[in-house]
């Protein structure tokens, strides 16, 4: 039941950069000149802006349009990054976000002339918190490892208030790399738990480094292999009787909405990735949001400002003197959480339930597939993704990252690759729910394929990609040389470089 | 793999040169950079820093990792290759010649005693990558 | 609604290949306790005509400009968009696209970023720009940090009182968790720029870094080259914050002053008001701090056969690397603005831009001119402004309380963060304020509109 896969991107071409393009005066914007331009002294006023580009409308057009063919993406390429949660961006959440009413709003209006966005973020925080279980949310964060930063704080402004902030941090060595970051930025030192021989962290390694000066222990569940972390509610145990809490990263969300929710694991805060489990667009790298849920016994410390609804009309409320305060500008990114809130109405209950079940069909279905041709390192269930190695083909001197490269030929977005950092090689495959089996099956053929390849044609996997725009491109030499602007190079790398 | 008669060898794969009476000159082996990789930048103390034995005196970066250079002796830094920040890639291609990090006025030379010989390095590198594929063996049992 | 598109036969299908019979199987392992309390209590899903319906209901509860005068900026403004940036922004391979940790099939991303950070150069005048940042308030907390890295044994941080409210409280934040670091508030003359005689006693080899808005939060453009020597006798970093970027378009720029971290909002370029967000935050020093750098960086290089293509690069400072020792914890920031800001500048270039700044210029300073003919609106400062301004409204609670019927917000009232500005009123006129609007905004003022 395969089928051809779509949209395998040809042999193009990058268009040079917007400074090497246009001529002078040329401007794809028509604004009248002001007759009087002498109104600020000119000791404060600058010269033109030396090297800003000059092009008409049409050469912006096809300059980013002949930049977009260049680029893979969810709606041209399967696109299955473990931990990413790759899924459909709708359509609607566009055409809703852009609704004037819904985009021209300005942070600092009257309260009044913003009662209908109040009421959508209100709602929304209360719709995060039923799907999570947890009791409070707020909405700030811009990212999940913004995210994360708040919910550490907000444990930390805990802990100090109870008479210790305490010293360490307890964080897996399968955790996404934001986990001990978070945790250096809000002065806590990062003590690593190593996972067991099933890929999860037992409770009992927990109790051997759990002591009082341990702020909280970082869980992400189901892990970063797609392993439910069976332990979690005895582990939480562990933690509480200390006096710590737990912090969960909730990026894997997906794989369980309907079937457990974190509340109820003992997770007293988790941040959740609106841009992962809630369909808004990756853009390349953003933007995001990364709400983060919590237990009642963290509430006085949520960020400010605080959404309340009043008898008669919602408010913004900063009176909260627990408040761990401001951790952003204005109240969050509002144009990403309307998209959010557009996908929770669309879902509903039962839309969200289906999800988290088919996002589990759909990996352990690639999974069961795949397991003959690539090296499994373990043999617990997964739920949303899976993570193989190159174990197999490494023995061929086929690597992860060849296998990748070279499924860009196949007109797939590789898996996610070397994360997590516990096994060598990682392959970490995360297909969502919004794939048909015609294009899991595609993607199989695909990997099968390859793993023939590294048998027969190992050179042919080693020096993949062969069809994408550029190939393999020196990323120790852009370290090295560090050219990170324009400053007059020819395109064509014909390696005359002006001086930046 | 090359083991330099002439030099001495530390267990974090630092190699040291005796250059005069009291005064080291330190790199990395060939073992760690081919380990590493392409090596896109190195950290080092500036001339005049003390390093201890056993700490972190600065670190070497490739593209997908950074790695801390740990002192195999104490003493006072004398001079810097300054090389390095423009070509990094003197650490791959010449290891123990160009690629040389530091020199170091000794404040002790009993540590020297510590390090190893060029056998003795040899035999530690093949132990090393040996415990690796065993580490690669268990992954997923 | 939903979006899998799984039929009855597929899963079976899917079932069968994996050997199980019913989905349900799937989850076994999960604690039977945990799955008895997961059932979500939400309605039901709806389709996309009662999505439109119910999101148009919220949508037409809100005041835009559309139908209210604004006269609002304290950080964000609203300008005019050109139809180009939709056009571009909305191209699924830019918006569906992930991080681009494959280059081969992400030139299209990596170069628009680093077509990006060059205009950020030069619209700042610094050498080296990241790929951007959340915002401009945690833009300029990561600023602050930084410092504090290279500056490793001082501890105090001085910082405007007429920088932006929020983003003073989002730097505090910030510092409070890391080993004491004193954060010293430095007031501002009646000129309504920073008090450079208050800093210049306080200041001494503990200083970290001087914080200044370039404009700050009352529109007035600070004067950087007396900041600028006395950060320069004791070794201080100084770091400017311009909350208004179009601002940079007629301003000399902070690089031109010597500025070692120039940061700032990008929201004005480009990207609707959206209640705040998302915006970007830019950032951008000199060529040397460049490995103390967050975020994310895009390197020129080439590919096997020679040609140019571009990178992530530097990521060893990043959090999937370094991890706790990364230079900030950030992984996802904001890359469809910045390109909606790349798309904006390329279109408007350099003329556009200096034409959209001038506009802004003559419109702010012409209503100020008018306003203040009523002797009961005085300028609150003297200092040189850009966009926005202040004027002090004799009885403002009463005359505000005239302009809700005739459908205008004049203004912001300062006295919430400056109670010491009782009667203050932060004005902000663009572009994108009409003539006929700002006639009436002059009426109402007088009391006879």
């Amino acid at each position: 039941m395969s089928k051809h896969s779509l949209g395998t991107v040809n042999r193009l071409r990058a268009p040079p950069l917007i400074f090497e393009s246009g001529s002078p005066e040329r401007s794809g914007f028509f604004w009248p000149e002001e007759k009087k331009t002498d109104w600020i002294p000119s000791q404060f006023v600058r010269d033109e802006i030396a090297g800003f580009p000059e092009l008409g409308e049409l050469e912006v057009l096809r300059h980013f349009t002949c930049l977009s063919h260049l680029n893979y993406s969810i709606e041209g390429q399967f696109y299955p990054l473990g931990s990413c949660t790759m899924k459909y961006n709708p359509k609607i959440n566009e055409v809703v976000a852009r609704l004037p009413g819904l985009s021209l709003l300005h942070p600092l209006a009257p309260t009044v002339l913003i009662q209908g966005a109040l009421e959508l973020l209100y709602d929304l925080e209360r719709m995060l918190v039923e799907i999570s279980g947890m009791d409070h949310v707020t909405l700030q964060p811009a990212a999940g490892a913004q995210g994360e930063l708040t919910g550490l704080m907000m444990i930390r402004a805990y802990l100090t208030a109870q008479g210790n902030p305490r010293k360490k941090i307890l964080v897996p060595d399968t955790a996404h790399g934001t986990n001990p970051a978070s945790c250096s930025l809000c002065g806590y030192d990062v003590v690593q738990i190593p996972s067991n021989e099933r890929g999860i962290i037992d409770v009992a390694k927990v109790r051997t480094v759990m002591d009082e000066e341990v702020a909280a222990l970082m869980i992400t569940n189901p892990n970063t292999f797609g392993i439910f972390e069976q332990d979690i509610q005895a582990i939480a145990e562990v933690v509480h009787h200390k006096g710590g809490l737990i912090y969960m990263d909730g990026a894997n969300l997906n794989a369980i909405m309907g079937i457990a929710k974190p509340g109820h694991m003992g997770v007293d805060a988790l941040h959740m990735n609106l841009h992962k489990t809630f369909s808004t667009p990756h853009g390349g790298g953003g933007p995001g949001a990364g709400p983060v849920g919590v237990k009642d016994i963290l509430r006085d410390f949520l960020p400010i400002p605080r959404i309340s609804k009043g008898s008669k009309r919602y408010e913004l409320r900063e009176d909260f003197p627990l408040s761990i305060g401001r951790v952003r500008s204005f109240l969050g990114n509002f144009g990403v959480l309307v998209r959010a809130y557009t996908y929770i109405i669309s879902l509903g209950a039962d839309g969200l339930e289906e999800t988290s079940r088919m996002a589990v069909l759909n990996a352990n279905y690639l999974r069961k597939r795949l397991e003959e041709y690539y090296h499994l390192p373990y043999s617990e269930p997964c739920m949303h993704e899976c993570v193989f190695t190159d174990r197999v083909q490494q023995k061929l001197g086929v690597h992860t990252i060849d296998i990748a490269k070279r499924l860009l030929d196949y007109g797939f977005h590789p898996p996610t690759i070397y994360f997590p950092l516990v096994v060598s090689g990682a392959i970490m495959i995360e297909p969502t729910e919004t794939e048909d089996p015609e294009t899991l099956d595609s993607f199989i053929d695909a990997m099968i394929s390859i793993a023939r390849e590294a048998k027969e044609n190992a050179t042919l996997v080693n020096t993949a990609p062969h069809s994408t725009p550029v190939q393999r491109l020196d990323e120790a030499g852009a370290a090295r040389r560090l050219v990170l602007r324009w400053g007059g190079s020819k395109p064509e790398g014909s390696g005359q470089k002006a001086e930046r | 793999m090359n083991f330099p008669d002439n030099l001495k060898y530390s267990k974090e794969h630092e190699w040291v040169m005796m250059v005069e009476d009291a005064v080291a000159l330190i790199g990395i082996t060939e073992f760690a950079q081919s380990e590493l990789g392409d090596v896109v930048y190195v950290e080092l103390p500036e001339v005049g820093e003390k390093i201890t034995k056993d700490d972190p005196f600065g670190s070497v970066e490739s593209v997908k990792a950074v790695s801390d250079l740990f002192a195999p002796v104490s003493g006072t830094v004398i001079e810097v290759n300054d090389s390095l920040p423009d070509s990094p890639e003197l650490v791959n291609e010449d290891s123990y010649g160009d690629g040389w990090m530091i020199k170091v006025q000794m404040s002790d030379k009993e540590e020297l005693k510590d390090l190893l010989t060029p056998d003795e390095y040899a035999e530690y590198v093949e132990r090393q990558q040996e415990e690796d594929d065993e580490e690669d063996e268990k992954d997923g049992e | 609604m939903r979006y899998t598109p799984h039929t009855a036969s597929d899963k079976e299908y899917l079932l069968k290949a994996i050997g199980l019979n019913r989905i349900e199987e799937l989850f076994s392992h999960i604690p039977q306790t945990l799955k008895d309390q997961a059932s979500i209590s939400l309605p039901p899903g709806l389709t996309e005509v009662e999505v439109r319906k119910k999101m148009a209901a919220l949508a037409v509860r809100n005041g835009t400009p559309e139908d209210w005068s604004l006269f609002l900026g304290g950080g964000i403004y609203h300008h005019a968009i050109p139809s180009t940036v939709d056009a571009v922004i909305s191209r699924a391979e830019f918006a569906t696209a992930y991080t681009p940790y494959q280059p081969e099939v992400s030139q299209g991303t990596l170069q628009a970023a680093y077509e990006y950070q060059t205009l950020i150069c030069q619209l700042t005048g610094m050498e080296v720009s990241n790929a951007g940042l959340y915002d401009g308030a945690s833009g300029t907390a990561e600023a602050v940090l930084m410092a504090r890295r290279i500056q490793k044994r001082r501890n105090r941080v001085f910082v405007s009182r007429a920088l932006h409210p929020q983003y003073r409280l989002v730097i505090a934040t910030h510092l409070k968790n890391l080993e004491k670091t004193e954060i010293v508030e430095i007031p501002f003359t009646d000129a309504g720029q920073m008090d450079i005689e208050f800093l210049s006693k306080e200041m001494d080899e503990r200083a970290i870094c001087v914080v200044v808005g370039y404009p700050n939060f009352f529109g007035a453009i600070e004067d950087l080259a007396p900041l600028r020597e006395a950060c320069a006798r004791h070794g201080v970093l100084l770091i400017s914050v311009t909350t208004e970027a179009l601002s940079l378009a007629l301003l000399k720029p902070p690089g031109f002053w010597g500025v070692d971290i120039a940061v700032g909002e990008g929201q004005s370029l480009g990207l609707p008001m959206s209640l705040g967000g998302p915006g970007y935050g830019f950032f951008a020093c000199q060529k040397k701090l460049v490995r103390t750098m967050p975020g994310r960086l895009v390197g020129e290089t080439e590919d096997t056969e020679g040609r140019r293509g571009f990178v992530l690069t530097l990521a060893t400072r990043e959090q999937h690397i370094r991890r706790e020792k990364a230079t900030s914890n950030i992984c996802t920031t904001q890359t469809l603005c910045t390109l909606a800001s790349t798309v904006f500048m390329a279109t408007l270039g350099k003329g556009g831009m200096r034409r959209l700044a001038e506009a802004n210029v003559a419109r702010a300073h012409e209503t100020r001119g008018r306003l203040v003919k009523d002797a009961r609106l005085v300028p609150t400062f003297g200092a040189p402004f850009f966009n926005e301004f202040v004027l002090n409204v004799k009885g403002l609670t009463k005359v505000l309380s005239r302009f809700e019927s005739k459908r205008i917000v004049p203004g912001i009232p300062l006295k919430p963060w400056y109670p010491e500005l009782g009667e203050g009123l932060l004005i902000c006129v663009t572009e994108m304020n009409e003539r006929e609007e700002i006639d009436r905004l002059v009426e109402t003022f007088s009391g006879n509109g």
